[in-house]
């Protein structure tokens, strides 16, 4: 099973994503923004950081390079992505997924470990989780308030597209305690917590984060 | 203004020169005219100024610190030691470590944000230029008094600073400390450690050789930021207005300063650099004098092919533009191609800027005319030295012994615990730690606040490091030889308590100025302390930073030498955490207390500082740490016992997993609780381990004592109820109300 993750410049958790596909049993692959050759991965991560430093606004460059023409045009055919923090707003810019990430509400970069509920187990990158299981993993951002018009919202909730809700208090003032959510076809997922720093308890706050990754190789082997 | 160039001087002897403004001395100014047989240009002259500044050159400190030569211990983890960017050591499996602490006070102090930003973008570049690619940041930090409006200002701006600079290079932030004290209001200190690793034979030196090898500029565009800071931010104090020249701190992009990390790796791993060295302070002036005099001296450089931000810069400006995110790399030119392509990969600006000569000169021109023509050493490294007056200060006669209220009954007790666990320098300081990524990578293994950060080098071997950085300004203060000695052994415990053999030592030495010799006897001082201790302990020291003129008008900040160690921890996976991890255990304190409250917080919460500093016991703390290695099979939690004593200690012991404790003291209640006697350490085992505990105190000398047992949520000591969460809003509170 050969999983990407895509490396823009100023990615920070490519590396660890790469790992978590390792550990997870995948095939990691690492893929370049400048280029559009998916290599023949089954499905793309991409990770956590602060692409061309956050400028302009978080993911607003990203989603122009040659790879994202290739992912948007795969996504739409049912390709599985999952983006992570940086990645989440990427796919946000991208019109992959509706909303958009702003400043959290305290205006500080908030790195803790975060209690979240699953709310959506039927998405590629979430099968392996029972429905409404509490985790813990870490936040670590500045602008990961979701927020999105009242209409998207209610079509979120309506469709239970919800993935994972921040459980016991809000960090940064998302709307429903929004931690992550999918598109209508739900193969593409963005979530503000790094599921891919929640693998291994020596260097996280639990091992958690890994059926992210044991999910999607679960949902390939699946199809 | 017409060109200065060689020639102009020449033949213009005695034109007046602005030495004085650009911070040189009379006889320092004659002696570059002795050097060069005439007057400097313009541009010399602004080089000279910049590189002899006391920040560049440590002109007042070099004859201390000479002793780090020759005190130094044959160590054959050293590889490369004092004098290149970084030290860097051995820790085996082929892997070489570098690290080094530097500051970056008064830009900070100037523009929090940025000065502290570009604080951790510079000591990242250094650990760069190594060859190594850095790994994890941290940042010791001092302020003026926590409720003082200033520090209202500097402290959330350096703090977001250092974390919207590391965050965005992607670098976990895995310790420090926040200290406040009222003589670092004015003079808050941000120092900034930064930790590399690499392989040995990808170790890089700052040197140019091979002639006709090319000069090549790479990373950030040249703009007018920072001209002249290093040497008059850095070497002057605000007070009194004397120094009219305040021009504009740096300013940091870490995006560009992340992609020049990842394509500088990738040009390391192909081997297509001579040399590197990276640009900071002194900018252009230092890497290319340094890169010359590391090499055999010649060197030509087109000064106009440095693409510049803002083009109306002079060739004076260009020299000491201090322009951040900006390397300087020697390629022979048969690997020129290569270098661009991988520059263009990460769309990193490169240009050839010159070349190698074979002659000894460094020339720089401007459009073809020559504007420097200099003995590169001269400029490097043959900068004035000065042996400067010393004087052991009057305070010391004057100093009072402790006078305050020592709690005796279970209420004072509970009392002084809380009030003592509230006070911001005890406080929990996850307010500013929370702002800062220690996730990020992946192999961060301990952090904040556990006693030392540890970070995972290799998956498979499991092999890591241990670093922590400490130091106690108040002992210090009361003795500067012996307190320097007790931040290194507290800095030894810290790492040896998670289960890292120390193996080398870095140093951060903040001071006011050199020009007091009051200051400066504590300065020499401190030295003495820590090449001695170094040496008594087997460390090497690989390097080190020294930042004078910490003062407003007369007053100097607290003498503050800070200690950074590394150790090595051979399985990770071993490595002890500090907090009670369930309920049942036995808890015992390794190490005596005595009553000695100088220098302590609890003193320092009513006023007081005493009257003398303990004396460092490397003895007895050589074989506690010895005892905290051979023990860590048998500990479920290991925290080293310094600020705050045993009170601030057992709080965060239990409050990091919720897990009270109940403790009894036999001896004198409030020194067990208050003093800071060094070479202590609380430690909890299963108490079917007790025997082996035991046998392993006796073996090393050193005596435990069991004071209770882990569980319930309540601390209780001797007969104080203190329940935890009462306990966790006095410690937790504080700094979220000063700072929001």
């Amino acid at each position: 099973m050969r999983i990407g993750v895509v490396t823009f410049p100023g990615s920070l958790d490519d590396s660890s994503a790469l790992r978590a596909i390792r550990l997870a049993g995948g095939e990691a692959v690492p893929l370049f923004h400048a280029s559009d050759d998916l290599k023949e991965v089954q499905a793309v991560v991409l990770p956590g950081g602060f692409s061309y430093g956050d400028y302009l606004r978080c993911g607003a460059i990203s989603r122009f390079a040659p790879i994202m023409e290739s992912i948007i045009v795969a996504a739409e055919h049912g390709f599985p992505v999952l983006g992570i923090c940086n990645g989440f707003q990427i796919l946000t810019e991208s019109h992959l997924l509706p909303g958009a990430l702003i400043r959290n509400q305290d205006l500080h970069f908030i790195c803790a470990d975060q209690p979240v509920t699953v709310e959506n187990t039927n998405t590629p990158w979430t099968r392996g989780y029972t429905q409404g299981q509490r985790i813990v993993i870490p936040i670590k951002n500045g602008e990961g308030s979701y927020q999105a018009s009242a209409e998207t919202l209610a079509e979120l909730e309506g469709e239970g597209r919800v993935v994972l809700r921040y459980a016991d208090k809000n960090p940064n003032g998302s709307q429903n305690n929004i931690a992550g959510i999918t598109n209508a076809r739900g193969n593409v997922v963005g979530v503000m917590p790094h599921p891919e720093q929640a693998i291994e308890s020596l260097t996280g706050p639990s091992e958690d984060g890994l059926i992210f990754f044991s999910s999607i190789l679960q949902s390939l082997v699946a199809r | 203004m017409a060109l200065d160039t060689v020639s102009v001087a020449q033949s213009t002897p005695d034109n007046k020169q602005p030495w004085r403004e650009l911070g040189l001395k009379e006889d320092e100014y004659q002696s570059i005219r002795e050097i060069l047989g005439r007057r400097p240009t313009s541009s010399e002259l602004a080089m000279y100024s910049v590189m002899w500044s006391e920040h560049c050159s440590y002109k007042s400190s070099k004859i201390h610190l000479k002793q780090f030569g020759e005190k130094a211990v044959k160590s054959d983890a050293l590889l490369v030691g004092i004098g290149e960017n970084a030290g860097v050591v051995d820790i085996g499996q082929g892997y070489a470590v570098t690290f080094k602490i530097e500051s970056h006070n008064h830009p900070s102090f100037v523009e929090p944000y940025q000065g502290a930003a570009t604080g951790v973008g510079g000591i990242v570049r250094d650990i760069l230029t190594m060859g190594a690619r850095p790994i994890a940041v941290m940042d010791p930090l001092r302020f003026g008094l926590a409720d003082a409006p200033d520090t209202r200002r500097v402290l959330p701006g350096i703090v977001a600073g250092v974390g919207g600079y590391g965050n965005c290079l992607g670098l976990p932030n895995i310790g420090g400390e926040v200290v406040f004290d009222e003589t670092y209001a004015g003079n808050p200190l941000v120092n900034a450690l930064c930790v590399g690793v690499m392989k040995h034979s990808d170790i890089k030196l700052a040197t140019a050789h091979g002639t006709g090898n090319l000069v090549v500029l790479f990373g950030a565009k040249t703009g007018g930021d920072g001209i002249g800071g290093v040497s008059v931010l850095a070497s002057e104090t605000f007070a009194d207005g004397k120094s009219a020249k305040r021009p504009a701190v740096q300013v940091g992009d870490p995006f560009a300063e992340k992609v020049l990390i990842e394509c500088s790796l990738e040009i390391f791993a192909e081997d297509l650099v001579v040399g590197i060295q990276d640009l900071g302070g002194a900018g252009l002036s230092c890497a290319t004098s340094e890169l010359a005099s590391g090499g055999s001296g010649g060197m030509d450089i087109q000064l106009e092919k440095v693409p510049l931000r803002d083009p109306s810069l002079s060739p004076e400006e260009i020299l000491m533009s201090e322009s951040q995110e900006r390397m300087c790399a020697i390629i022979e030119p048969s690997k020129l191609a290569r270098f661009m392509q991988i520059c263009k990969k990460w769309d990193v600006t490169a240009t050839v800027i010159g070349e190698v000569t074979s002659g000894d000169r460094l020339n720089i021109t401007w459009n073809g005319e020559l504007i420097v023509d200099v003995p590169p050493r001269t400029v490097a490294h043959d900068g004035p030295v000065y042996n400067r007056p010393m004087a052991r200060p009057a305070y010391l006669d004057e100093l009072k012994p402790i006078s305050i209220p020592l709690p005796q009954t279970p209420a004072e007790i509970k009392d002084a615990i809380l009030t003592l666990v509230a006070s911001p320098n005890i406080a929990d300081k996850s307010w500013v730690t929370d702002q800062y990524d220690r996730y990020v990578r992946g192999d961060s293994v301990l952090s904040q606040p556990e006693d030392s950060g540890m970070i995972r080098i290799d998956e498979q071997s499991h092999l890591g490091v241990a670093i922590s950085t400490d130091a106690n300004a108040r002992w210090s203060y009361l003795d500067p030889y012996e307190g320097v000695k007790l931040a290194l052994l507290e800095s030894c415990r810290n790492i040896a308590v998670g289960g890292a053999k120390p193996l080398a030592i870095t140093n951060c030495l903040n001071f006011g100025s050199p020009e007091d010799p009051g200051v400066m006897w504590q300065f020499a001082e401190t030295v003495r302390g820590l090449a001695d201790i170094a040496l008594e302990m087997g460390l090497p020291v690989t390097g080190g930073n020294v930042s004078f003129y910490n003062q407003t008008g007369s007053v100097a900040i607290l003498p503050t030498p800070v200690i950074g160690v590394l150790g090595v921890i051979q399985d990770v996976r071993t490595r002890t955490k500090m907090g009670l991890p369930k309920a049942g255990l036995d808890i015992y304190q390794l190490g005596t207390t005595d009553a000695n409250f100088s220098g302590s917080e609890w003193a320092y919460l009513h006023g007081q500082i005493g009257d003398s500093a303990p004396r460092a016991d490397v003895d007895h703390e050589t074989r506690l740490v010895n005892l905290l290695l051979e023990g860590q099979p048998l500990f479920e939690s290991a925290h080293d016992l310094s600020d705050g004593g045993f009170a601030a200690a057992i709080t965060e012991v239990t409050l990091k997993n919720n897990i009270g404790a109940t403790i009894e003291f036999v001896g004198d209640i409030a020194a067990e609780l208050f003093a800071q006697t060094p070479g202590r350490a609380i430690v909890s085992v299963e108490p079917h381990n007790a025997a082996a505990l035991k046998a392993l105190s006796e073996k090393h000398g050193i005596a435990i004592t069991r004071l209770g047992q882990s569980g319930g949520d309540v601390l209780t000591i001797n007969g104080a109820h203190i329940p935890l969460d009462e306990l966790r809003k006095a410690h937790t509170e504080t700094l979220p109300k000063l700072f929001g």
